[in-house]
């Protein structure tokens, strides 16, 4: 007679009516594909862990979020916000897309230049920017984006010595209303440093002012503070206007549109509270058709979302180490993946599924990552079915940030595969091994 | 090893200790393993019981009810 199938014993205490950190969902689904591959097969082929990135959401997601502005106003650009996802492969999907290139350092620029992307298509933002990347960005034509006075006096020096007239605008910080308010980056609006900034623009007559930007925070889960930012955009504009009978070319309302991932201590989940393309450009569309602008010489408006297109686009794949019993009961799980691979763990209360289906018994669960180091907790508490040792997870939702800001730490980064559209799988970045250490570090002489 | 007295198990995996006031769920298998333990019952006998009717392999199902045992003796509903 052949033999049931088996399943981990469980129990679970009942705490009736008491909400708890491991939240209100039991049952936990799968993925056990990654567009129609095999999570198993991606594992056995590439090894564990794995990073895997499917194109086709990468384009359907960005076709989404252009169809959404597009829609709604006729001069819209997408620049591929390069530091949330800078893989030579990922960033030339978004480049065959028509996005062009944004750029916060020299590699980075570097970087977009070596993808094929035009200097002129190419914005360059950030507080860091030396003297050699800015004459090769002037040089190119590229649209700089003014951060700090410094940088604008650097650019009146290299304007003098220099055939071209830059291509620039300022980046403008503001209060729109939200928590944090990001002050650091560019000049303020309520002071009036950007108006001055602006000012001193102009009167030099070096410098070809061309867009105002704004990148007003990051994860901002309403529209309705990009509707003040671009108002606040539109009155500079207006004022440049009346004074110099200057007409700005576009208006950068940056990034900072959040994805379905549930930041840590939210109450709900990230799914249900992540506003839609489409509210966000609602809110920055009808500021602008509404606003007193020409409507004959509308500034094209320029977007440097980098989050909520590529997050959903990429997972990480893994397998379980171990299950051991905490000193309370409660159950921990082991997996090859650390925060030196999710550095969003930081933030996120990432989801995170069984690669085949298991049954509807979960137990409270802390999923630790393997490195020997006590911050390495990837969910601290987690309902989660019972997986044995050699069993496969899933990390949906990954794609942003995590393959830039990445560490190498404790053990090597693992491979990266992009699955093109007609499912074929491509290693896009190879995982090191001791030669890629090698290549890079030098011991003296004299210590043998 | 035994189920305490005072603790009720429901065909559906609910149990109730009427000794603590706590109540507990249970998968399947968990409802087998106490309703074996309901007679007392030693760890070999047990193992030797689920090894005969789950596929499983060996080390992972002594790992497995090892910890399992653990968290009902931690819970209070078995004696030793």
């Amino acid at each position: 007679m052949s033999k049931l199938a088996y399943e981990r014993p469980i129990i679970n205490k009942i705490n009736a009516g008491v909400p708890d950190k491991y939240g209100m969902q039991t049952q936990v689904g799968s993925i056990p594909y990654i567009d129609e591959i095999p999570v198993e097969k991606l594992l056995s082929e590439y090894g564990s862990p794995l990073y895997a990135v499917s194109e086709k959401i990468i384009r359907r997601k960005y076709r989404e979020a252009h169809k959404a502005f597009s829609s709604r106003y006729p001069k819209v650009q997408f620049a591929w916000s390069y530091k949330t996802n800078y893989l030579d492969a990922i960033c030339k999907v978004y480049h065959s897309e028509g996005s062009w290139a944004e750029v916060v350092s020299g590699f980075e620029y570097d970087k977009a230049i070596l993808n094929g992307v035009e200097g002129h298509h190419i914005i360059f933002n950030g507080p860091d920017k030396s003297e050699e990347d800015l004459k090769k960005a002037v040089e190119n034509k590229s649209l700089i984006h003014i951060d700090h006075f410094d940088e604008l006096y650097m650019l009146l020096a290299i304007a003098d010595s220099s055939k071209e007239r830059p291509k620039v605008a300022i980046r403008i910080n503001m209060d729109t209303g939200i928590h944090p308010q990001w002050d650091r980056f560019g000049f303020n609006y309520e002071n009036g440093e950007a108006w001055n900034a602006l000012n001193r623009i102009l009167v030099s007559k070096k410098l070809d002012l061309v867009g105002l930007h704004t990148h007003i925070g990051t994860y901002i889960m309403s529209g309705a503070p990009y509707a003040v930012a671009t108002s606040k955009l539109i009155d500079l504009a207006l004022r440049v206007d009346e004074k110099f009978n200057h007409k700005i070319k576009y208006l950068d309302l940056g990034g900072g549109f959040a994805s379905a991932n549930t930041l840590k201590g939210a109450y709900l989940s990230g799914k249900d509270t992540c506003p839609s393309y489409a509210d966000y450009a609602d809110a920055i569309t009808n500021t602008i058709l509404n606003s007193e602008l020409d409507p004959n010489n509308l500034p094209t408006l320029i977007l440097e979302t980098g989050r909520a297109l590529v997050d959903e686009a990429g997972y990480i794949l893994g397998t379980v180490l171990a299950n051991k019993r905490l000193a309370d009961g409660r159950r921990s799980m082991i997996i090859d993946i650390g925060i030196n691979m999710l550095f969003t763990s930081f933030w996120y209360d990432h989801d995170m599924v069984p690669a085949k289906p298991k049954s509807q018994f979960t137990e409270d669960t802390s999923i630790y990552g393997p490195l020997c180091m006590n911050i390495d907790v990837i969910r601290s508490a987690i309902r989660f079915p019972s997986l044995e040792k050699g069993e496969n997870v899933v990390i949906p939702r990954i794609g942003a940030y995590n393959m830039t800001q990445w560490l190498q730490f404790i053990t090597y980064r693992p491979n990266i595969v992009l699955i093109d559209q007609e499912g074929k799988t491509h290693v896009i970045r190879k995982k090191e091994t001791m030669d890629t250490f090698k290549a890079q570090e030098i011991s003296p002489k004299y210590l043998g | 090893m035994k189920l305490k007295s005072n603790v009720a198990i429901s065909d559906s995996g609910f149990v109730f200790d009427a000794n603590t006031g706590e109540s507990y769920s249970l998968n399947p298998i968990g409802i087998e393993i106490l309703n074996e333990l309901k007679q007392s019952k030693i760890t070999e006998d047990l193992f030797a019981y689920l090894n005969n009717k789950y596929e499983v392999a060996e080390f992972t199902l002594e790992q497995n009810l090892m910890d399992f045992l653990s968290q009902l003796k931690q819970y209070g509903i078995i004696d030793e």
